[in-house]
């Protein structure tokens, strides 16, 4: 299934589609508000883009750093190349201390390299703990946004969930009254767990210590009262200094859901007394992107989500459509690289309006990126026959004077004679949802040399 | 090869040439220090924040005395030492915390609460009611100077507070008290 088909699935529904759309919108708009508070956005855009690049040409040297720091500590640091080997380093660590039940607060990598199934497998139960999150594990579905993973439902269909699975009111959809259902169900988790896995928003090479950003407070109630914490980080979430974090951490809120900060920005450095803390630093094609040289900046992403809540195509078409474990115009430049073939689709999942670029607090290119990647699928002949067909054929046409004038005028003829199906058929999607402006009897070339006779 | 060589590596062969670290711009709100206090606490106020004086603040702690009350501030009396406690869990039944907070930054609210002022790293978590006391002399203009006003590495855990716990999972529906404090009041001394 396509990108496109599986949108087409989402827009059946009007109301909701409308719905999703104006949900997202309002956070958009929430974001512009506070950041044009801030005189100085752009620049400081720029400082978070200039230090994400040193960040990404000194890579090397500064994981090398955060890790002697860290262990330096008393933090165990691990290496993953891929998936695989994250889920059973993180694994070994649970089974050295018979964990068999873990809390878990929002970490995308996580859910990049599934490591919910992958525990499960392994007879451990992993409670996800950001409301979101929970909601989502539920209903057994992947998060359809990076920073509100739940955006897709309404809070009838939460309501009927607890209902069925927490015991609440049948009926009831209040959000204040399910949050507090929420919250007394996950209070028991907390207490009862032994070991707490977060996600990380930043790590310092300067000081080894790393940075979680919640408005729940989750992650915090999970790690501190847990003996072991894990925090689970991509390569590319190092930052050189801890004054480097004032910039982001300006950045990050206010992009992400126009807060000037999030609720609860945690430094952890080292273990709590008697405890454990391990950081998992993960790979899984990062340094194949690094070597991409038009494709690496997507690596300086801070996971905001504002390119979603700004994109008309996500913000239309829903998180699930992408078919990947980050959606909108930020998946779709990291997707392809991953494997061309299944997620090349998701470079067309873009009008180009350019909007996902002009809001990233990090500065990245990506309607161009995208633009790339849609090369790349044609380069590598992935383009399905709706695109490349009449795309040859526009190619012939457009490169010769002649034979445009005359498929110009042949297609006036023919367009207004035409039956229906010659344009609103499945070669066409374009028709699916448009209907074509009414044919003018000439060109503008002819129109032109008609009225302007004399002056010729 | 170990992965971490691989990394390292594939890091090596890959990245692109150097680029500078840029030097960070002074504090952008250095200049308006008068007006400091009022952001912080319109900042604090949109996040469902509420202010109480250093002079209401023993009787309104007073009103929770049936519950149990943890304080670290001089002059407010709590029920519950939090240093004769060693498990973090038996901090679970706490109804109200007030602990003071070393900075405030104007621009967002933020107030640094180290290891050192939270006793345990979970106290200000689980409490059901957070009170926080920082000095009007602790202020700073943005975050760019709170990070140079503090050592984050000087505990081994240390948060920046901007507000009661919320969450908005639920069709965007502004929720306080998701997982942390129901409540958060601020006494600027
Ligand atoms: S690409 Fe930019 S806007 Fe999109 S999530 Fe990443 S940092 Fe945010």
């Amino acid at each position: 299934m396509t990108h496109a088909e599986r949108a087409a699935d989402f827009l059946l529904d009007e109301a909701r589609t409308d719905w999703h759309d104006e949900s997202l919108w309002q956070v958009r708009g929430k974001r512009d508000t506070i950041v044009h508070a801030i005189p100085e956005w752009e620049a400081l855009r720029q400082l978070g883009s200039d230090i994400k690049d040193n960040v990404l040409s000194n890579l090397d040297t500064y994981l090398e750093q955060f890790e002697r720091q860290a262990t330096a500590n008393g933090v165990t640091v691990h290496w993953a190349k891929d998936a695989a080997e994250h889920n059973r380093i993180v694994h070994s660590i649970l089974a050295r201390h018979r964990v068999n039940r873990i809390v878990k607060s929002k970490s995308m990598l996580t859910e990049e390299c599934h490591l919910n199934q992958y525990l499960k497998q392994q007879g451990i139960e992993v409670i996800d703990t950001d409301l979101g999150e929970r909601i989502i594990q539920l209903r057994k579905e992947p998060p359809s946004h990076i920073v509100m993973p739940a955006i897709h439902l309404k809070k009838e269909e939460i309501g009927q969930l607890f209902y069925e699975q927490l015991g609440t009111d049948e009926g009831a959809s209040d959000p204040q009254y399910l949050t507090e259902a929420a919250r007394q169900h996950l209070r028991e988790k907390f207490l009862a767990a032994k070991a707490a896995i977060t996600g990380v928003n930043f790590a310092v090479a300067e000081t080894g210590g790393i940075v979680v950003c919640t408005n729940e407070g989750n992650a915090d109630m999970g790690v501190h009262l847990a003996p072991v914490q894990i925090h689970c980080m991509g390569i590319e979430k190092v930052i050189p200094q801890a004054e480097h974090l004032g910039v982001f951490t300006r950045l990050l809120g206010r992009s992400a859901t126009g807060q000037p900060i999030t609720i609860y920005t945690s430094h952890h450095h080292r273990p709590k007394e008697g405890g454990e803390m391990h950081v998992v630093i993960v790979d899984n094609g990062r340094t194949e992107q690094l070597g991409r040289e038009e494709f690496r900046n997507s690596l300086k992403c801070i996971r905001c989500g504002a390119c979603m809540n700004t994109c008309p195509i996500y913000r239309r078409s829903g998180g699930h459509s992408y078919d990947h474990t980050i959606p909108g115009p930020i998946g779709s430049i990291l997707s392809p690289g991953i494997d061309l073939k299944k997620h090349g689709d998701l470079a067309f999942a873009s009008t180009l309006c350019g909007s996902c670029s002009d809001v990233c607090p990090v500065k990245i290119d990506i309607h161009d990126q995208l633009y790339k990647w849609r090369q790349m699928v044609s380069e590598e002949g992935l383009l399905p026959k709706t695109k490349t067909i009449p795309l040859a054929g526009a190619g012939t046409v457009l490169s010769h004077n002649g034979l445009y004038n005359i498929m110009g005028k042949a297609a006036r003829v023919a367009l207004s004679h035409a039956p229906r199906v010659l344009v609103y058929n499945g070669m066409n999607p374009w028709g699916k949802t448009r209907e074509l402006p009414e044919v003018p009897k000439e060109s503008f070339k002819e129109w032109y040399a008609r009225t302007h006779k004399s002056k010729f | 090869m170990s992965s971490k060589r691989n990394i390292l590596e594939r890091i090596r062969a890959n990245k692109p040439g150097p680029r500078p670290l840029p030097a960070l711009p002074p504090d952008p709100l250095a200049g308006a220090q008068e007006q400091w206090e009022a952001t912080f606490r319109a900042v604090l106020a949109a996040s469902k924040t509420t202010f109480i004086t250093t002079a209401d603040l023993p009787s309104y702690v007073r009103g929770f005395e049936d519950k149990t009350i943890v304080s670290t501030v001089a002059g407010v009396p709590g029920n519950l030492d939090p240093h004769s406690i060693a498990d973090p869990l038996q901090l679970a039944g706490v109804e109200l915390a007030v602990l003071h907070a070393r900075i405030g930054v104007a621009e967002n609210g933020a107030m640094w609460v180290s290891e050192s002022e939270a006793v345990h790293r979970v106290l200000p978590f689980i409490t059901q009611h957070l009170i926080l006391v920082v000095k009007r002399d602790d202020l700073v203009g943005t975050m760019h100077e709170a990070y140079r006003a503090i050592d984050i590495q000087e505990t081994g855990f240390g948060v920046f507070i901007a507000g009661p716990s919320k969450t908005a999972d639920i069709e965007q529906s502004l929720v306080i008290g998701a997982h942390g404090p129901r409540s958060l009041l601020v006494c600027l001394d």
